[in-house]
């Protein structure tokens, strides 16, 4: 581990303890979303489109709702108009995505629900749906989409950002542009200029766990939803909006949760369960299978980036010219915004051009996918400088170290850079072993490092001391990356009582105060902010009262060690156990709510080294050796921040060389399993070694930054460059497949 | 839907002869998902597991029987069989994942008709040949003539596979199976070879058999590659001249999987490796069993 910090004496954070989920995970006990079971709980199906892009004529339930056992048919009419409510857009779009109105804008869209009181029953029952379409003509691709004659996915879709306003809609919802200086000058200032264009396919967040609800509606209008989510506040709110009701009358339990990536921030399954509940009178459940997760619920976006930089002899990156197409799927709302602002936020560059454009197609809805929107504008803007560090002979990691971006270095989109930490992980790279290890025949090796903001954003946590000197932490943050163990550590720093003493559990939506979604790589960050807070509060109450137990000032008593000491040792100290069972006589229960909005936001930076070995006979790639250096701010839970270092090179790896969405002419996805949607499976992985960096975010308590996403951001060009350096093909497109790598090859042997 | 294990053979017939739409299955790994993506079910599910004879392996001095449900872990297990046929071993071992191929089997991988059943080439190269029961007795045929096309097979609804006879292997003889797949396991073949190579005493190759999986609707035989090899060594000239043969034999698909230029380059490319691989084993096994 590189620590660029010491570690100021903790006790607790840095350690790492067996996990707090761990036991009910293996043994199976833990419940996950299609877990729940309820007392006469119904079965639901969606009914879902057959074609990317067709008019919905006509919707004729009346063969289903005669059917044995069939409880409740919803379609679109069964929710309230909300255009006609004055919504805002986006509400909207979540509206007719969970269930579509006039149109299905791609195959997989939902058009109808049943509830019955058996899943066979529930599946005959939506076969027997009769949906009439007029089919439409679709558009698949942003080329596609951004032809002059395309069809159009939203008749009065016009172009924001753009200004004046085109007159005509089309298929691109907005632009985005970033400048800076004078991009001739930049270019003429330079010694080599590359320019190259790369495309990339959307790709699923392929979390194991489908999306599963159930809901139970009462007969005075409110309702429980279980849902396994990121962020059940957020599925409260977007529940409520679909549903037309006050997001007071819905209760959310967050299920344990079996991946999301991003996926999980969005809703798809909860207010259909909810409006079936309703109608029934019964509990409902909803269960994806695989192939509908694939068609209907993530992915990230398809894209097509051009990047053109330029360089000094002496690796001063001089200009940058970016443009990039990135799908939204069916709604406005790709992550080309985010891919904007990261394209080239590595860098100090004095000149520059990024241009972005956020276009609609017929394919699923995109979702957040870890760090949305930047891996792929990395894999371009990565490439490129590899090839420019070629061009003028100079080492990948010097010509990085040359433009880095540091502290007080105004980052592309805009703001000073406070202290961050990305020269550490260039230098954590090359101090590495594996930076010089031998290569063998068809094997390379390639570099590529890659940037993100992380999130602060809105947490609360409640701290109560259980009666014997324990403390119960109570979150709204699903645990999806160790939340769990990093707020119990933290708790533990701070109360100075053993990690084992202390539970850390998710409330539901009425037990614990709002939560943002556990993404952004915010909860450690935010959530572990409030946790520190609420324990302070905690540790003030018991100050107090010891000061009034031994009749002293409460400047006399300090907390050291987990107990109440006298500062001139004057009383024997009072242990949290003792002060934890005199409560009753101090002043109540022991307990500390703390909320707040999280500003203090740290950069997250990671530089990885990849090594492969290409089959120049099949085009075959193999990883070979791995290894990925990565800013934590400091690492609350070391084990965890290795998982998550490592789960995101392990996502980008799949995305470099074998995960693509294929769709055949109708629009119809061709490959919606992990058969032949390939995600690596552990033989094709060698050890992805970690070298955690600890340059601490001064706004955290602790230092921390986030450490969920950035890790996804720099594979591609990674491994792409190691392909470039075994066997000097240029991989732009990706996956980087057998097949296309043979076809690189063999170009070049021609 | 019915369930049924028969303990015999002829009640395995009879129940197939009673039923128009009966189905036999061994261990289910593709008969059950094809049902769960909504092929109709058959009325009568027959498995075939509980015969002794479907699920014993043996070796008489003369041929090897392996009864057609056998679990391929059972054969990838077992030492003599996988010594002796490392070849058909790796390629029944390639069938799925660990957990699949405690239920996999020859008889299944072979009927389901999948162009790129893996282990099909590698018995077809080792001249295996199958016993199918039916209501009038039993008949033997090549493994190359059971499948005609893509889920397609030469067997009459009431027959099935009991075993498959493969004959001991002779002197300075080795088989080898590869197949090219994105992934490392997991996956299904994008193109496969088996090959079995015969050496001559002075070293020069004897006997050579060919066979290619995932490149045509059935599994291809290489008569021109066989021819190529017989009588030389495994020059450069020699193997180039495989190369070509094996890619020239193809007659594949552009699909999701891979493209027609790609199958039929990399048909070449494996030919020639599964080969390479065939005459160091043939030259290891220079006594006889």
């Amino acid at each position: 581990m590189a620590i660029t910090e010491e570690n100021p004496g903790y006790k607790w954070v840095g350690t790492r303890p067996i996990r707090p989920d761990g036991l009910e995970k293996v043994t199976g006990k833990a419940q996950f979303g299609a877990d729940l079971m309820l007392p006469g709980m119904l079965f639901g199906k969606v009914v879902r489109s057959p074609h990317a892009h067709a008019r919905i004529i006509s919707i004729d339930t009346t063969a289903a709702e005669a059917m044995v056992g069939v409880k409740a048919v919803i379609t679109g009419s069964d929710f309230p108009d909300l255009a006609a409510n004055g919504a805002h857009p986006s509400e909207i779009d979540v509206a007719n995505n969970t269930i579509a109105r006039e149109k299905v804008l791609y195959e997989g869209h939902v058009v109808a629900a049943v509830a019955a009181t058996t899943r066979e029953q529930a599946e005959a029952a939506a076969k027997a749906v009769e949906v009439t379409y007029e089919i439409l003509p679709h558009v698949l691709t942003v080329d596609e989409a951004m032809a002059d004659d395309a069809p159009l996915l939203h008749e009065g879709m016009i172009t924001k950002g753009v200004d004046p306003a085109p007159e005509e809609a089309s298929n691109v919802a907005s632009k985005i542009l970033h400048e800076r200086g004078d991009l001739d000058q930049g270019f003429g200032e330079a010694d080599v200029v590359v320019e190259r264009e790369f495309t990339t396919k959307p790709v699923h967040q392929g979390y194991i766990e489908p999306h599963a609800a159930v809901a139970d509606a009462n007969s005075d209008g409110r309702a429980h939803i279980w849902c396994s989510s990121q962020g059940h506040f957020q599925m409260r709110a977007y529940s409520a909006s679909v549903l037309g009701i006050s997001p007071g009358m819905l209760k959310v339990t967050a299920a344990e949760i079996g991946g999301g990536f991003g996926g999980k921030t969005v809703i798809y399954l909860e207010p259909l369960a909810v409006r079936l509940s309703q109608r029934a009178g019964r509990p409902v459940k909803l269960v994806m299978d695989r192939d509908e997760v694939f068609r209907a619920t993530g992915p990230t976006s398809g894209t097509r980036i051009k990047v053109k930089m330029g360089v000094a002899k002496d690796g001063k990156i001089t200009a940058a010219e970016v443009w990039m197409a990135y799908e939204a799927g069916a709604y406005a709302g790709s992550p080309v915004g985010a891919a904007g602002m990261t394209a080239i936020a590595c860098y100090d560059i004095p000149n520059f051009v990024v241009e972005g454009y956020d276009v609609v197609c017929n394919k699923p809805r995109v979702a957040a996918y870890r760090a949305p929107g930047a891996p792929m504008a990395a894999f371009a803007v990565e490439s490129v400088l590899d090839e420019l560090a070629r061009d003028i002979g100079m080492d990948p990691i010097d010509i990085r170290l040359a433009n880095a971006a540091v502290e007080g270095t105004q980052a592309s989109y805009g703001p000073k850079f406070p202290r961050i930490g990305f020269v550490e992980t260039l230098e954590a790279i090359k101090d590495h072993p594996n930076y010089t290890a031998d290569l063998g025949p068809n094997q390379g090796r390639g570099i590529a490092a890659g940037f993100w903001f992380n999130a602060g954003m809105m947490s609360s946590a409640t701290v109560h001391i259980n009666e014997n000197g324990t403390a119960t932490v109570v979150t709204g943050s699903p645990d999806i990356g160790g939340s769990r163990q990093s707020m119990a550590l933290m708790a533990a720093e701070e109360l100075g009582i053993p990690y084992e003493s202390i539970k850390a559990v998710v409330a539901d939506t009425e037990t614990v105060g709002f939560n943002d979604v556990t993404g952004g790589s915010r909860v450690t960050l935010a959530t572990g902010a409030a946790v520190v807070d609420a324990c302070r509060l905690i540790i003030e109450d018991l100050r107090a009262r010891a000061a009034k137990t031994w009749d002293v000032e409460l400047d006399q008593v300090e907390w050291v060690d987990g107990q109440a000491q006298h500062v001139e040792g004057a009383q024997p100290p009072l242990s949290m156990k003792d002060l934890a069972a005199k409560s009753g006589r101090t002043g109540g229960p022991i307990s500390a709510n703390a909320s707040l909005n999280s500003r203090g936001v740290g950069a997250g930076f990671s530089t990885q080294l990849c090594d492969v070995e290409v089959d120049p006979e099949t085009g075959v790639t193999r990883v070979v050796r791995y290894l990925t250096a990565q800013d934590a701010g400091r690492a609350i839970s070391p084990d965890y921040v290795e998982g998550q270092m490592q789960g995101g090179v392990v996502q980008g790896i799949g995305w470099a060389l074998s995960e693509e969405y294929i769709h055949d002419s109708d629009g119809v996805m061709e490959n919606p399993g992990f058969l032949d949607y390939r995600i690596p499976v552990a033989s094709d992985l060698p050890m992805i070694d970690c070298a955690i960096v600890e340059v601490p975010n001064p706004a955290h308590p602790y230092g921390v930054r986030g450490v969920g996403e950035v890790g996804i951001v720099p594979p591609m060009a990674a491994v792409g460059n190691a392909i470039n350096d075994a066997l000097d093909v240029r991989m732009t497109d990706l996956p980087m497949s057998p097949v296309k790598v043979l076809e690189a090859l063999n170009e070049q042997r021609d | 839907m019915k369930y049924v294990a028969p303990s015999s053979v002829e009640e395995a017939t009879s129940l197939l002869s009673s039923s128009p739409s009966a189905q036999v299955f061994a261990g289910a790994t593709d008969v059950v998902p094809q049902m769960r993506a909504g092929r109709p079910a058959p009325e009568v599910l027959v498995d075939l597991k509980k015969i002794e004879e479907l699920v014993a392996v043996a070796n008489d001095g003369d041929k090897w029987t392996v009864g057609a449900a056998t679990p391929t872990a059972n054969l990838t297990e077992d030492p003599a069989f996988s010594e002796e046929f490392p070849g058909l071993a790796e390629a029944a071992g390639l069938i799925g994942s660990d957990q699949i191929q405690n239920r996999s089997s020859l008889g299944g991988n072979l009927c389901n008709g999948s162009p790129a059943a893996d282990s099909v080439p590698a018995m077809v190269v080792n001249g295996a040949r199958a016993v199918v029961a039916g209501p009038n007795g039993t008949r033997v045929l090549d493994v190359a003539e059971v499948v005609t096309g893509p889920g397609q097979t030469s067997l009459a609804a009431d027959e099935f596979i009991v075993e498959f006879e493969i004959d001991r292997i002779p002197a300075r003889t080795g088989d080898a199976y590869l197949r090219m797949i994105p992934r490392t396991e997991m996956d299904i073949a994008v193109v496969g070879a088996g090959a079995r190579i015969t050496l001559a005493e002075d070293g020069s190759i004897e006997h050579a058999a060919l066979a290619l999986a995932a490149v045509a609707p059935t599994v291809v035989r290489v008569p021109d590659a066989e021819a190529a090899l017989v009588g030389n060594t495994a020059d450069d000239e020699t193997l180039s001249a495989v190369a070509d043969a094996a890619s020239e034999a193809c007659d594949p698909i552009d699909d999701k999987r891979g493209t027609v230029a790609y199958r039929k380059q990399v048909a070449g490319v494996l030919a020639k490796r599964a080969v390479l691989i065939a005459i160091e084993r043939a030259q290891q096994r220079n006594g006889t069993n």
